[in-house]
């Protein structure tokens, strides 16, 4: 992740529905941004994962290999691959180009809810309901992951990676973030289970959603918390959360159909943003502008802030 | 775009010749024969090697011993109008220009000049500058050349001179006059070398009177120790003949002062020849007066007493104000006097370093104990036994330490708990070798009485049954003999049987109790004849034979009832290894503290637990980040402990994967027993797996009744025996193949047990926390627990391969595939589930799939109470209800955008329901590449 630099114009807030993408692959998993913004990946029920421009709306390439449906995927800092993981307990490597299966590691015991790089793409860390999270490496030929990562006592519900660390969101409530460099594990304990982490793009602090229905912004070094975010519904469902592209806001899918932002100092409620009747399951943040995908049922939403022109029409 | 490659392809740095490029069809050059290999010089002239005589590699002109002339040389020629220059030829005019070169004889290279060079005079132009000033037509005047000497002295001496240094001075501070005398004052810093402390106190008013406080002195100069090597057969201190006493016959000791006057080397050999009306001759020791000797002087030295030494004194001469130069300022401070002392002459730009330069500290060797022998030799090894208890005892003996006294064990029989109280320490809750230990005491309590009535019941069983079994095989002696081997080697394998006693399994019959004991007894001695030693005399032969099978099956029982615990409840083998970091417990510890944090929102300290852990070394490798335990082999949390108690490595340890069906109660032994016999290959592996089995279900099932309400239904191993009895042989397979997953799952012990001993787990809350959502309406503790059991087991048999899925759905009167792969994600949900697929009615969705998935449990294990049998009708009923609505879907599908492809699989699926799984499967490997 890019540190963005900083913009003279003020924060805005993504509200204008720019585009609605129908997916047609069952319901969308997970949408997410690659790694420039440019695209998006979905994640759909129906085995396959997809590419897209999300502005234009256009389908790039459709994946598929998958045995059971997508559950998360990422690509890489160069564009040049992809990684997928879903209920078929599997981990894919992608060629983007070629939409051939390029590695499949087996391995987890069972479904994988969470796929990520690492900052060069060499190593896939996967978190999965068996309650362990599996480095694979790309480079070697081994079928068996790097390292696995079973301090967790539940299913891993999420895992994020920066350059050093391993942050990993576990249902047994707990956050633990793996420092390979310090070579320590630092466990937060939260409570309820943890739907999803992520990181601040300063790197200085961690976003945690639970199913208590509250985010919580925990410091990164001590663990304590900086800010709690309440006021949307999260009971049952895995969703994501997020930070806007410059630490602003806090934004996370709710289960009444909306995706709610808050200021991030002052926690206050900036906007509930409706979405659809459903439930947004999935959403991903533009890391440099602001502009919000979320999924809901099987389509793809793409949110622009409102002074947003559309560069051409529809593609 | 053509310039700006013209101008890069400039920019272009190319290092070393590139190689010609190779014509087409070229060949490649054959390299040079070494024959034909030679050395030129820079001008193309062969070098060739020409012998030591003829000057080695290219000697003369061309390989010729002559010049370029030829071997005649240019001869003079010198006119009026063009006069020869009289050049004066050098030595390098004679040289070949290799010579001058870098690696010749008289490589020009930059040297120092003598301005920066050190006044170390090279010794050759010493020797040749002695000689000269003896020759010297004054003899004393090379002195003065030396006192007059040009500002040649080195940069290191003008920077001394500079800070006030004078020649013949010591370097360093100023001192007083007898520094030794001085108290050595601990807070002053000392510079350079430090003085030996002490001296004599005595003397120290003798010269304090006329010196004045403050007066301080230079230290003596140094004369630095000659460390010249004595390199001859000469006696100590022996000086030969002088040359110059030799050659020009001065007596060097007249001319000692002068000896050392510097004179330039180019006049020497001339001079030599002017001092020719001189005396010459040898002269001195030991040689008598020569024929040509004018005058006899000193012939024989005569060596005086008074040269020598007589006392020890310091070395000053005189009377020490060596050096002394008048006090510039008296002052009283006697602190900053030091630093002061140098002030108005340290360089600009220089300071007094603060602090000395650190000495090396050298560190005695270690003294060696008064006893020490430098010899190790190594003591036979003897075994204690009475023969050689003798030998054993010299042997310690002579190692220098006491026998032990037998009652006490040597070190390494010491476990750390008995270590522990031999040193008086209080035993450690921390390190408690079984889990056990862990319990209340209540818990300890009843557990234990639990466990003496089960092992009494079960002992008594077992040794009913095998008596039986025994009595029914008394026909073949042979089995019985080889089983009598295979006991013994069982027994006296070294499970002791020290607590055999507690353990009474002929309870009711007090003669046969007590044979049997003395039957162990013997079997702990290793004496093979135990059983028959043991036996009654008076009783028949059939009698005996019973018996000594009785006994040897009931030993082997308590071998296996007890060792059936201890295979479960590992003790920690770490307990002695000091470097195991005891990190204490992620999970069960304090929990409850952090979720009163949580409550508080005092995140931070409370809520974090940081422990050590370790990367891989390959992954700190591609991650670009050091590895922070470099010679550490360790991967992941450095603690074993964890492994062992963790319930959910527990639920997973049982590692014989094909069972026999648990056993609920002991009525009910022999009649299911008989078929899984058949499978084994021994039956002496059969009784002990069944006899552990046995024991530990029992164990289980009269805990679970003491722990909980006594329903004997709800407890899930007598259902599932139940089920097991009743189930057809299809199921079986199926269990089966669910056994030997790798997880091995299949025979869990119940949660009955995990959460009488872990009273407050976090993983029980979790899972109860998502079981609450499906079957709130249901009543709590037993249906809950039903559910986790069969959610366990549906989970199993969706983890088995897809083939075995397509066998499940004939049960089912009408599958639809949409439905089913609902079901499947909702039964392996275990936390945060995800959202269903179609948001309208997301309610009714969520609702649905949980209930069918106790209904496909039902359908499974058919006997289930009556209450939930209804709930199932309701559920199938509520199912076709579902299903009527995704019909609805798909008739207005045509209309509606929404999903094509989940209508594509709907219309795959009207096709299923008389399609071959084959066929079903095809025409889903179809389907994407079709959307494509």
């Amino acid at each position: 992740m890019a540190f963005p630099e900083p913009k003279p114009r003020g924060p805005e807030l993504p509200q204008k529905r720019l585009k609605t993408l129908d997916c047609g692959q069952g319901a969308v998993r997970a949408v997410r941004f690659n790694v420039d913004g440019n695209y998006c990946l979905t994640c759909g029920s129906d085995k396959t994962l997809k590419l897209w421009n999300p502005l234009r709306g256009t389908l790039l390439r459709t994946y598929s290999g998958h045995g059971y449906e997508v559950l998360d995927a990422a690509g890489s800092f160069d564009n040049s691959s992809l990684c997928s993981g879903g209920g078929d307990k599997a981990v894919v490597l992608w060629d983007v180009a070629s939409g051939q299966v390029v590695r499949k590691f087996r391995g987890h015991a069972g479904k994988v809810n969470t796929v990520q790089f690492n900052e060069e793409a060499t190593v896939i860390l996967s978190g999965s309901i068996d309650s362990s999270i599996r480095c694979w490496d790309c480079r070697s030929r081994r079928p068996e992951p790097v390292q696995t990562l079973d301090e967790a006592r539940d299913g891993v519900s999420s895992v994020k990676v920066s350059d050093h660390e391993v942050l990993a969101g576990s249902v047994d409530g707990r956050v633990r973030r793996y420092d390979l460099r310090k070579g320590q594990l630092f466990s937060d304990y939260v409570g309820s289970p943890i739907t999803c982490t992520c990181f601040s793009r300063d790197g200085q602090c961690t976003l945690v959603s639970s199913l208590d229905s509250t985010l919580r912004l925990l410091d990164k070094d001590t663990g304590e918390l900086l800010g709690e975010y309440t006021g949307h519904k999260n009971r049952e469902y895995k969703l994501d959360c997020c930070l806007s592209e410059r630490d602003t806001h806090v934004v996370s899918c709710s289960e009444d159909g909306k995706v709610f932002f808050w200021d991030l100092v002052e926690g206050a409620l900036a906007l509930a943003l409706p979405v659809g009747p459903g439930v947004v399951q999935s959403l991903a943040y533009h890391p440099t502008e602001p502009c919000l995908l979320t999924a809901m049922g099987g389509s793809v939403q793409c949110w622009r802030e409102e002074a947003y022109e559309a560069e051409d029409g529809p593609g | 775009m053509a310039a700006q490659d013209s101008d890069s392809d400039e920019d272009l740095v190319s290092y070393g010749t590139g190689l010609e490029p190779l014509e087409e069809g070229e060949r490649p050059k054959k390299p040079i024969p070494l024959q034909d290999q030679t050395v030129r010089d820079e001008k193309g002239r062969y070098k060739r090697f020409h012998g030591a005589f003829s000057g080695g590699f290219s000697a003369g002109y061309f390989n010729t011993v002559g010049s370029k002339e030829g071997w005649t040389p240019s001869s003079f020629v010198s006119s009026r109008q063009n006069r020869a220059d009289r050049s004066v030829l050098g030595p390098e005019d004679f040289m070949d220009e290799e010579d001058l070169s870098e690696f010749g004889i008289a490589p020009k290279a930059i040297v120092t000049t003598d301005d920066f060079a050190s006044k170390t005079k090279d010794r050759i132009r010493e020797k040749a500058r002695q000689l000269a000033a003896a020759t010297a037509p004054i003899p004393g005047a090379t002195l003065l050349d030396d006192l007059i000497t040009p500002a040649k002295l080195s940069v290191g001496f003008e920077l001394l001179r500079k800070m006030g240094w004078k020649e013949g001075q010591g370097i360093g501070p100023r001192v007083k006059r007898r520094p030794r005398r001085q108290k050595p004052d601990p807070g002053v810093k000392v510079y350079g070398c430090a003085l030996p402390p002490g001296g004599s106190e005595g003397s120290e008013d003798e010269d304090d009177d006329y010196l004045p406080e403050n007066v301080t002195f230079a230290p003596k100069d140094v004369t630095p120790v000659d460390f010249t090597p004595k390199d001859n057969v000469h006696g100590l201190a022996y000086k030969g003949l002088d040359p110059r006493q030799a050659l020009f016959g001065t007596s060097g000791e007249h001319f000692n002062l002068f000896g050392e006057g510097p004179e330039g080397a180019s006049n020497l050999l001339g001079d030599i020849g002017v001092n020719k009306g001189r005396k010459l001759g040898i002269s001195g020791q030991a040689f008598g007066v020569g024929a040509l000797e004018e005058e006899d002087d000193d012939i024989y030295a005569t060596e005086t007493l008074s040269k020598y030494d007589t006392v020890l004194k310091d070395e000053e001469p005189g009377d020490g104000l060596y050096g002394w130069t008048a006090p510039k300022q008296y002052k009283s401070q006697k602190e900053s006097e030091k630093d002061l002392r140098y002030v108005g002459k340290i360089l600009d730009g220089f300071s007094l370093a603060s602090k000395p330069l650190s000495s090396k500290k050298i560190y005695p060797p270690p003294e060696l104990p008064r006893d020490y022998r430098p010899v190790h030799y190594f003591r036979p090894v003897v075994a204690a036994s009475s023969e050689n208890s003798h030998l054993l005892q010299v042997l310690s003996e002579s190692a220098g330490k006491p026998m032990h006294d037998p009652g006490t064990h040597s070190r390494h029989q010491l476990n750390a708990s008995k270590r522990g109280e031999l040193l008086g320490e209080t035993p450690i809750k921390g390190s408690a070798t079984s889990v056990l230990e862990f319990l209340s005491q209540k818990d300890k309590e009843r557990i234990k009485e639990m466990k003496q009535a089960t092992d009494l019941k079960a002992a008594q069983v077992k040794a009913r049954s095998l008596a039986q079994h025994a009595s029914g095989s008394r026909a073949q002696p042979l089995p019985a003999d080889v089983g009598h081997c295979s006991w013994h080697v069982a027994l006296s394998g070294g499970t002791a049987t020290t607590r055999a006693s507690s353990f009474k399994p002929f309870a009711k019959d007090p003669e046969k109790q007590k044979r049997y004991e003395e039957f162990l007894v013997n079997m702990k001695r290793g004496r093979k004849d135990a059983l028959e030693q043991c036996l009654d005399p008076s009783m028949t032969e059939w009698e005996r034979g019973r018996e000594r099978d009785e006994f040897s099956r009931a030993a082997l029982l308590y071998v296996s009832s007890h060792s059936t615990l201890s295979s479960r409840f590992t003790h920690a083998k770490e307990e002695d290894d000091s470097d195991q970091v005891e990190v204490p417990r992620d999970q069960e510890n304090d929990v409850s503290d952090k979720q009163s944090a949580v409550k508080m929102k005092m995140f931070g300290t409370l809520t974090r637990d940081t422990f050590e852990w370790h990367p891989d070394k390959l992954l700190c490798k591609r991650f670009n980040v050091p590895d922070p335990y470099p010679d550490s082999t360790l991967v992941g949390l450095p603690r074993v402990k964890r492994d062992k108690y963790s319930v959910f490595n527990f639920l997973t340890l049982q590692e014989t994967a094909s069972l026999p069906p648990a056993q609920g109660s002991s009525e009910k032994v022999p009649q299911p027993r008989a078929p899984d016999k058949s499978r084994k290959p021994s039956r002496w592996d059969t009784s002990k797996q069944e006899k552990k089995e046995d024991s530990i279900s029992e164990f289980l099932s009269l805990a679970r009744s003491k722990v909980g309400p006594p329903k004997q239904e709800s407890s899930p191993s007598v259902k599932k025996e139940e089920e097991h009895v009743t189930e057809s042989l299809s199921d079986q397979m199926v269990n089966k193949e669910v056994d030997s997953q790798p997880e091995g799952e299949g025979s869990r012990p119940s949660m009955d047990l995990f959460k009488a001993i872990f009273a407050s787990s976090s993983d029980e809350k979790s899972s109860s926390s998502e079981d609450e959502q499906g079957d709130s309406e249901d009543d709590q503790a037993g249906v809950r627990e039903a559910d986790f059991k069969s959610s366990q087991e549906t989970d199993l048999v969706e983890t088995s391969s897809g083939a075995h899925d397509s066998k499940l759905p004939p049960q089912d009167p009408a599958p639809s595939f949409p439905i089913q792969k609902m079901q499947i994600d909702q039964r392996e949900e275990f936390g945060p589930r995800l959202p269903p697929v179609f948001c309208p009615n997301a309610r009714q969705k969520l609702e649905t799939p949980q209930k069918e998935k106790h209904k496909k449990n039902k359908e499974k294990h058919k006997t289930k109470k009556e209450h939930r049998r209804r709930k199932e009708k309701k559920k199938k009923h509520r199912k076709h209800k579902h299903k009527g609505k995704q019909k609805n879907k798909k008739s207005e599908k045509s209309s509606s955008s929404e999903s094509t492809d989940s209508s594509d699989s709907q219309s795959d699926d009207e096709g299923t329901a008389d399609l071959s799984p084959q066929e079903l499967l095809r025409r889903l490997k179809r389907l994407p590449l079709r959307r494509q």
